[in-house]
């Protein structure tokens, strides 16, 4: 008999119970290279294989089948409507028998989706997969990076924003983390929620590494840029528990034009801001960063203008053009006008005599939806204090953690007995 | 001064008015004291180096030519009464010819003197070496202090000052220390080191035995000015008043009495509050006798204590240009002058619920629109916890409310906390995870 008709007649066979099945995974792995050298003649195996009830052989033949290696590469659009169809109808417990093939399955997908410039036809086959291989919503997949770069090529923000309000903790790989983070920081760009992509990108910068690399680097230039947009300030001091490497070297990467367009935004002159960016431009649009700096600027006549209402009561439109370098009173008005909508200013304009009357914040923090929210924040906050206490429990039980702290203790001892014993000689 | 005694029952008048009549008559008499320096009358007031110092930095600061001419004359006659040949030289180079064949390059008195130096220095040596190997402790210490002096006075005052602290070493009385510590100061003082003259000072009061009065208020003068120079204003303020009325001239060799009351005033001014200057200026016994000697500060603090800010003000206005020129103020007297004005906006605003800007912009002798923004800056400084409403030109104090403060707060740290926690689980999974992986991959 063929092996490859053995092969399709176990999967066939050995599907119904999960001792089947492990038995089934034991055959396929020994087997996977001769899949592998047959992969020209697979693609009729596959529409002999139901995916649901065989889905383990389906997910092997599949990758055997999709291989770049194999000598004639399968086209992208016979391809993409399988791996779609699978990732839909896969069963749960068996491709998580096999994650590593899963996740370069669905990798496939991607590229080949990239390849044919069609992004959006991959946004929601991936986030069925992602759902599907995750253990828990904490558990960072390998395809979570993919995933948001296809939401970033397709310009679909908004399905992005689904997997980023999950909290991640659990993570494979340090890489994928940095990518999620750093797709996930553009993603919230995009969608102006700077808070979250700061968070997002303050989380790769500080991530603990033992060696520099190019997305760091990338993720703290834009973190740079959304640090003044955010928060109209940028402190050029890492924090402590910041990894020695990326302490001593972002600055010196990321010096010009980032770190300098700080400096130029501390001095809180709109002209000047102006001027360097413009200077700055091509290097700014090389890097993809010029619409975050072009921001930057007009973040700036925000910050100005609210600085506005804490000091006046009522200020004449025309005042406020001079103060904070707008060329018209008509131009400042659009600001305002705008900073009312998004929430960011209270306060009304008189357009008789062109006065701006500024008000208080409205809250009043007695409203029951107010005492609903902060209800709920200390609720997660409670659970999110007991995860960090049984985190703690776990690291300070744990063996390895253990073996270390006692190892490294008792060759300090060592080194201070040796001591005297150096000065001898 | 007049204006105490008829506030009582018309005070409230007096706040919008004080740019009135009676400020009148007193700006006539403060733009008298405010007159062209009178650099006699001022070198008069000091002895020794300091006095050339104070008449060389004035030629420098000066744009007047009469009065830069008027002080180099001063201190070339000055210098010739000593043995600098060294400042000679470059005193004869500043006045280049412009005073007359008097006042030419003296070659054969700097030989002489030079030549005298010398003779006397080998003397010195040879008495010291002398000293030396006779090992008496008081003849060296002596033998160093006459080579701390000899130094000092040809100017080398880097040798000086190490010759000085030379013999501290042997020193054998409280006495003698105090000596040491006093010398050092006065040429730490003149180097502009004041980190040792406030080293110096502190080692001085250490002494065990009483000082002398004058030698408390000199030790006193010398931490205010220590305190002036590194910005410690409040600290120099509290020095200067301290300093005891024995001072009178004798130290005029660093500091005249007129200068521990300006000194110690505009700094009073500019750091206490109203209580303070009320209890440890205004009723101070003691500096009384030193405001006296500078009748200008003494009604500029009178003024803005009784709330009269055009006139302490315009005092302010017209001493600043003699303040200028002084020695040791001149580089704090644009801080201590916006300190002052910051100040008295505070305090004119404190009392009010809503303060008419028009009124205000009188009393102070300035435009709405200038004290507009000078009220911006210090309100976005925090400062002023008040709004100014542009349009009707009124100034709202702002009552901030606590609770809704306190929510904004609480949320916001919680937000923070629940942030930091987020990212510091993250963290340590990676740490974690990058051990275990490193520890697998040794296996």
């Amino acid at each position: 008999m063929d092996p490859l008709e053995a092969i399709v007649a176990q999967i066939q066979g050995l599907s119904s119970s999960s001792s089947d099945i492990a038995r089934l995974h034991t055959i396929l792995k020994q087997s996977d290279d001769s899949l592998r050298s047959d992969s020209n003649r697979l693609s009729p195996i596959l529409s002999l294989i139901d995916p649901s009830i065989h889905s383990l052989g389906f997910l092997y033949i599949l990758d055997a089948f999709t291989a770049p290696s194999s000598s004639n590469q399968p086209q992208a659009e016979e391809v993409v409507p399988i791996i779609t169809r699978f990732i839909s109808a896969c069963s749960v417990e068996q491709i998580r028998l096999a994650p590593e093939k899963f996740v370069s399955v669905c990798k496939r997908l991607k590229d080949q989706v990239m390849l044919l410039e069609a992004p959006l036809r991959g946004v929601a086959p991936l986030l069925t997969a992602l759902r599907k291989l995750q253990v828990s919503s904490e558990h960072l997949t390998p395809l979570h990076a993919e995933f948001l770069l296809l939401c970033l090529s397709a310009k679909c923000y908004k399905t992005g924003l689904s997997i980023l309000d999950d909290d991640v903790f659990e993570v494979d790989h340090p890489r994928d983390l940095y990518l999620y983070c750093y797709y996930g920081g553009m993603i919230c760009i995009g969608q102006k929620r700077f808070q979250k992509a700061l968070d997002l990108l303050h989380n790769v910068v500080t991530a603990p590494m033992t060696m520099m690399n190019a997305i760091i680097i990338e993720a703290y230039k834009k973190y740079i840029l959304v640090s003044l947009i955010r928060h109209g300030q940028f402190s050029t001091s890492l924090p402590k528990y910041c990894s020695q490497l990326a302490q001593r070297n972002l600055k010196v990467f990321c010096q010009s034009p980032y770190m300098e367009i700080a400096h130029a935004y501390s001095t809180g002159k709109v002209a000047d801001l102006e001027a360097f960016l413009n200077a700055h431009a091509d290097k700014f649009e090389s890097e993809n960063n010029l619409g975050l700096a072009k921001q930057v600027v007009s973040s700036m006549y925000k910050r100005n203008i609210q600085r506005l209402t804490q000091t006046y009561l009522t200020l004449s439109l025309e005042d406020i053009a001079n103060t904070v370098h707008l060329n018209s009173a008509k131009e400042a008005e659009m600001h305002v006008l705008q900073m009312i909508q998004d929430g960011d200013i209270y306060a009304t304009i008189n357009q008789k005599d062109g006065m701006v009357r500024f008000l208080e914040d409205p809250e009043q923090y007695k409203t029951c939806e107010m005492i609903e929210h902060i209800d709920s924040s200390i609720q997660r906050i409670m659970a999110l204090s007991r995860k960090l206490t049984k985190s703690d429990e776990q690291i300070a039980c744990d063996q390895l953690y253990l073996s270390k702290v006692g190892r490294e203790r008792q060759r300090y001892d060592f080194d201070d007995y040796d001591v005297p014993q150096k000065f001898n000689i | 001064m007049d204006g105490d005694d008829d506030t009582s029952g018309t005070m409230i008048d007096e706040i919008y008015a004080n740019g009135g009549e009676e400020s009148d008559q007193r700006s006539r008499r403060a733009i008298m004291s405010g007159d062209q320096l009178d650099v006699e009358a001022y070198a008069a007031l000091y002895s020794g180096r300091t006095k050339i110092m104070r008449l060389l930095f004035i030629a420098s600061k000066s744009k007047i030519p009469t009065v830069q001419l008027d002080t180099l004359r001063m201190a070339y006659d000055e210098i010739k009464k000593g043995e600098n040949t060294q400042l000679f030289r470059e005193v004869v180079q500043k006045i280049n010819g412009r005073l007359g064949p008097n006042y030419e390059m003296d070659l054969s008195w700097c030989e002489g003197v030079d030549r005298k130096a010398e003779q006397k220095k080998e003397r010195l040596e040879n008495e010291l070496n002398a000293y030396r190997t006779n090992l008496i402790k008081e003849s060296i210490r002596m033998g160093y202090n006459d080579f701390g002096d000899f130094y000092y006075s040809h100017g080398q005052l880097g040798d000086a000052f190490k010759s000085y602290v030379r013999t501290r070493d042997y020193c054998t009385t409280s006495k003698h220390i105090v000596h040491m510590c006093l010398s050092t100061i006065l040429v730490s003082i003149e180097m502009g080191q004041f980190s040792h003259v406030s080293s110096y000072v502190s080692k001085a009061e250490q002494g065990t035995d009483a000082l002398d009065p004058i030698i408390i208020s000199k030790l006193r003068c010398a931490a205010g000015l220590a305190n002036l120079e590194a910005k410690k204003y409040k600290l120099a303020a509290r020095k200067f008043l301290e300093t005891g009325p024995e001072l009178s001239s004798h130290y005029n060799d660093v500091i005249a009495s007129q200068d521990v009351a300006t000194y110690g005033g505009l700094c009073a001014l500019a750091t206490f509050d109203r209580a303070e200057l009320k209890s440890k200026v205004i009723d101070n016994s003691n500096f009384r006798n030193f405001l006296e000697l500078v009748p200008e500060v003494r009604e500029l603090i009178n003024d803005f204590y009784s709330s009269h800010y055009a006139s302490c003000l315009e005092y302010l206005g017209n001493l600043k240009a003699n303040l200028s020129l002084d020695i040791h103020l001149h580089d704090h007297v644009e801080t201590l002058y916006d300190l002052i004005r910051h100040k008295a906006l505070i305090q004119y605003t404190h009392p009010f619920v809503s303060v008419d800007l028009n009124m205000m912009a009188n009393a102070f002798k300035t435009t709405v629109v200038g004290l507009e923004k000078e009220l911006e800056a210090l309100i976005t400084d925090n400062q002023i916890q008040a709004r100014i409403d542009s349009h009707n030109k009124i100034l709202y104090a702002r009552h901030a409310d606590q609770r809704n403060a306190t929510f904004q707060r609480v949320l916001e740290t919680g937000r923070e906390f629940d942030r930091d926690v987020r990212s510091m689980l993250l963290r340590s999974n990676l740490i974690k995870h990058d051990y275990n992986f490193r520890a697998s991959r040794k296996l």
